[in-house]
């Protein structure tokens, strides 16, 4: 099922004296999610993700604009009738319910001629059961499960329902980070098994980019940028994006563009065209950074991380914005510093230029 | 690891000495001397003398109408106010967990009893229910305006007495009961409630498979209580019917202990003690009946 | 569970509005029902203090002229509460028991201090027998042990003095074990910081253990206060002297004796007059007598 969000904002009357304004939640959210697709809605806590996925889910109401599933406009629909499964973040189990009966529990609720026989109930739970792996614990509690059974438990009563579309609010962020890394390809598994609509919240880049075909990420309640998540790894569309991404993040320097060419402080790194001469931020990946004797950026050389494949060389340059530059290079090389200092040269598509005043990307063509 | 400081050993006793004091006097003594007591036939208070070990203050009190009546009044009274009060303060707690405006304002209204001197509101409840030389009082009045018969509630028939009485000590533990029950519903994790909404679940089914089995421990530990609380009903007695509770037939156990102990009838502890172990027995096995029925409840609640 | 597309609500765009329309109709008038409702019990809450409060105010004359109880009053007067005062010694009462009220829990308050303090902080020989013992002293019911206590204040020749009232319930076994849970929150960090730099036990649990405690002892505070308010059984078993009567013994004697049967007004006066303090204290702490009370407080 196609989930269409069509200009959704929501507020929140203010609480207390202090604050008697309206806080926005969410504003202007405007984006469509391709049928049988896994979106991963990211962000810092407090952007508006879990707000948005309430509203997809219909336990908040939106103040204005309006929420699509395939051709239906569901907006006023209560959540009872959206048909959506949802997995919260604590997984809100029945705890005085064994495993079985929880994931029978939505079943149960069907009436009239949507109502089923107990055999039929029995065999769909046990499917869905055999779809998250935990056919083998129907009897438990889920005081007597671990997270990440608990967290499958909750994934097969969203799904057993076939809901058209699946919610998941930060459903790996109470798992430790073994389980973590394990539970989200499955997650993927059976996204793809099922090919059922998935929106699932995180405010872990890694996780998103991951496992999703698409993410979203938001910030203080507006999207910032949508697209398959290499596309925004490789192409951010301002600081906020690429800073949110990568680990580690990548290094932001103060730099000018003046004649054609790029400064950072009065290193001359690269040449641009197509960009007027301003002052700019400037993003380096830490695997942008290339050791080189003969490299234009000249930094002060910190230490080295070894980190097996890799190495990551810490040193400090004056138009750095961070404290430190963390550059990501192959373990082969080798780091000789002489005087205390390394120079590097830069890969150009692993180096973006922002405008100063307001952090937007500013295009053009970069070259060595 | 707690260390052990230089002659702190002695200084533990020395804090404690006042409470083991006390409780040595006032309940330790007691309590062996009440089972005593309650075994000396023939004791006599002014000489303190007694002539015989045996059950016969028990067989005594046993055949004693005044206590047989007392202990009817008080199984009428325990059987019927404590499933009603629970159900009522259930239900009005569900209420008041339901609303937003208003709630605090009810909340602090419905706790008011549990604050008022039992006997001073019962004066007020008293007059309210009287019948007099000069005036029916509200209640008659009322039942006037429905067609119903002037009754005295307070000095006429059994069942308009006890009919009081029930009321009068709904409104009494209901405060108790109410604040424990809202309590235990608001502290239902909520997103519970919003898994089940997002399925579609009808609101009462909600209540019964998910609420209910939630608060089913509060729910056992209130009728618990509230059992030994009525059990031991004496003051809203009183404050009703006055303290010559045998002539309104309104005696309760604890009022036959204390009739027994101090009064127009009174100076036989020994009677007092047996009645009081009597009480004690009554209560404890109750108690565990309830313990046992709650237990193979919650299990079935629970789907065991 | 393939395909996700067994989508079974699949409705089309004028049924959501009618669904939307009915579950809004549904919530409305499920809040209405439970408005009245709440209302309903309100009211009943609420009547008893109104009539106590509309009778105190009719006058004597006038009250026994409604032979139908009239639920207003246009000519009020507060010669009740003057009869209150000087026909019965209400005066004394109230007097009688705030010292009653002060004294007990003041005490009370000393006593568990000091055991839970003992029970929380200090290691001794025997500690977890004798807290175990406590303990099972909670299921004791006074009704119990009040026989034997009678018959030794009697003996004691305490009867009609203040202590022979106050003694008996100077310690509570709950309240102990409820100050000693609330002790042992304190981290041993402190103590052991505190004893290092030469603080005396006494010192640190008057310094650091009982400002921090300082919620749970007012809860302690309020509920004894309460429940010395309203204490009835023990003073009547112990005062026979008019000049050592409680609020409720005096109430008692002013229904039996006072005023003649029938000024019931004046006697809605005294009502009025008793029941005032404690919801005046219950207004003024109402978020902590109610947090109290659910920690763990049944009346009486």
């Amino acid at each position: 099922m196609k989930v269409v969000l069509q200009n959704l904002t929501k507020n929140f009357p203010g609480r207390g004296k202090k604050n008697a304004g309206e806080v926005t939640a969410v504003s202007g959210l405007t984006f469509e999610i391709p049928d049988g697709e896994l979106v991963g809605l990211l962000g810092p806590s407090g952007c508006g993700k879990s707000t948005a996925l309430n509203l997809i889910s219909g336990l908040l109401k939106p103040t204005a604009g309006r929420i699509f599933f395939g051709e239906d406009d569901i907006t006023d629909l209560p959540p009872e009738n959206r048909g959506v499964g949802l997995v919260f973040q604590n997984y809100a189990l029945y705890p005085h319910l064994t495993v079985q009966q929880n994931i029978l529990f939505p079943l149960q609720n069907l009436k009239g001629k949507d109502r089923l026989s107990k055999a039929v109930m029995l065999s769909k739970a046990n499917e869905a059961a055999r779809l998250v792996q935990i056919d083998e614990l129907m009897d438990r509690k889920p005081g007597e499960l671990s997270g990440g059974q608990q967290q499958r438990v909750a994934i097969a009563r969203a799904l057993v329902k076939m809901p058209g579309v699946l919610l998941l609010d930060e459903p790996l962020s109470n798992l430790d980070a073994r389980l973590r890394l394990q539970t989200r390809e499955e997650i993927r598994r059976i996204q793809r098994e099922t090919g059922i609509t998935t929106v699932f919240v995180t405010h872990d880049q890694e996780e998103a980019m991951s496992i999703s075909d698409r993410i979203v990420v938001m910030k203080e309640g507006v999207v910032q940028q949508i697209g398959k998540p290499q596309a925004v790894y490789d192409d951010p569309a301002n600081l906020f994006v690429a800073r949110f991404l990568g680990t580690p993040p990548i290094n932001v320097f103060a730099g000018q563009c003046r004649g054609g060419r790029l400064y950072l402080g009065e290193d001359v790194v690269l040449g641009v065209s197509g960009i007027a001469d301003q002052e700019v931020y400037v993003g380096v990946r830490p695997e942008g950074f290339v050791l080189c004797e003969t490299g234009c950026l000249s930094c002060e050389f910190g230490s080295v991380e070894v980190m097996g494949r890799d190495i990551s060389v810490v040193s400090r340059h004056g138009a750095s914005l961070n404290p430190t530059i963390r550059s990501i290079i192959s373990a082969e090389n080798r780091v000789d510093a002489k005087d205390g200092t390394v120079r590097f040269s830069l890969k150009p598509q692993k180096v973006f230029l922002f405008r100063k005043e307001t952090e937007e990307r500013l295009y053009g063509e970069i070259t060595e | 690891m707690k260390k052990r400081w230089r002659d702190s050993g002695l200084k533990g006793w020395l804090y404690l000495l006042p409470a083991i004091l006390f409780l040595g006097v006032f309940m330790v003594y007691p309590l062996i001397d009440v089972f005593v007591y309650s075994f000396e036939e023939g004791y006599n208070s002014a000489s303190q003398t007694h002539f015989g070990i045996g059950a016969y203050n028990y067989a005594y009190v046993l055949h004693d109408p005044y206590f047989l009546q007392a202990v009817r009044n008080t199984f009428l009274l325990v059987i019927v106010t404590v499933p009603l009060s629970t159900v009522i303060a259930l239900l009005i707690s569900v209420g008041l967990n339901a609303i937003r405006p208003l709630r605090n304002l009810f909340q602090t209204v419905y706790f008011l009893p549990y604050v008022t001197n039992t006997l001073a509101v019962g004066l007020v409840f008293m007059i309210l229910f009287k019948k007099t030389a000069y005036s029916d009082g509200l209640i008659n009045l009322l039942l006037a305006w429905f067609g119903g018969h002037s009754v005295d509630f307070i000095d006429g028939p059994y069942w308009a007495k006890m009919f009081v009485l029930c009321l009068y000590t709904i409104w009494v533990v209901m405060p108790f009961k109410i604040l424990i029950l809202t309590s235990a519903l608001a502290s239902v994790n909520p997103q519970l409630y919003q898994a089940a909404r997002v399925d579609g679940t009808p609101a009462f089914r909600i209540f019964m498979r998910i609420t209910l089995p939630m608060i089913s421990p509060m729910i056992f530990y209130l009728v618990i209580t509230g059992f030994i609380g009525a059990f031991k009903a004496y003051s809203d007695v009183v404050a009703l019917f006055g303290t010559d509770l045998n002539a309104a037939e309104m005696n309760t156990i604890v009022g036959y202990v204390y009739d027994m102990l101090y009064g127009d009838s009174g100076g036989y502890p020994s009677y007092a003690s047996a009645a009081a172990i009597l009480l004690f027995a009554i209560v404890l096995t109750i108690t565990c009946i309830n313990l046992l029925v709650s237990n193979r409840n919650r299990n079935h609640l629970q789907g065991r | 569970m393939s395909g996700g597309r067994n989508y079974s609500n699949m409705n089309s765009g004028r049924d959501y509005i009618r669904i939307e329309k009915a579950a809004k109709a549904r919530k409305t008038t499920a809040n209405a029902v439970t408005y009245f409702l709440l209302a309903v019990w309100a009211v009943i809450v609420l009547f008893p203090f109104y009539w106590m409060l509309l009778t105190s105010v009719k006058s004597y004359s006038a009250y026994n002229a409604e032979s139908i109880p009239k639920f207003f009053t246009l000519s009020p007067t507060l010669q009740n509460y003057a009869d209150a005062f000087t026909a019965v010694p209400l005066g004394r009462y109230l007097l009688n028991t705030t010292i009653f009220t002060v004294v007990t829990t003041a005490l009370m308050l000393a006593v568990i201090t000091l055991a839970a303090f003992a029970f929380a902080r200090l290691d001794f020989r025997g500690k977890n027998v004798l807290f175990v013992l406590f303990l099972s002293l909670m299921m004791i019911p006074s009704e119990l042990v009040i026989i034997t206590n009678f018959v030794t204040i009697t003996n004691l020749e305490m009867r009609n003095t203040f202590p022979g009232l106050i003694l008996p319930s100077v310690t509570s076994v709950f309240y102990i074990y409820l100050l000693k849970e609330n002790f042992e929150q304190i981290p041993d960090s402190l103590y052991y910081a505190a004893k290092v730099d030469g603080t005396s036990d006494l010192k640190y649990l008057f310094k650091v253990m009982i400002p921090i405690s300082k919620p749970t002892l007012i809860t302690i505070t309020i509920l004894k206060v309460i429940e010395c308010w309203n204490s009835y059984v023990w003073p009547r078993l112990i005062t026979d002297d008019e000049n050592y009567y409680l609020v409720s013994n005096g109430i008692q004697e002013i229904r039996e004796n006072g005023f003649g049967r029938e000024n019931i007004p004046a006697m809605m006066a005294a009502v009025v007059v008793i029941s005032v303090p404690l919801i005046v204290l219950f207004l003024i702490f109402r978020k902590k007598v109610m947090a109290g009370v659910s920690r763990g407080g049944t009346k009486g």
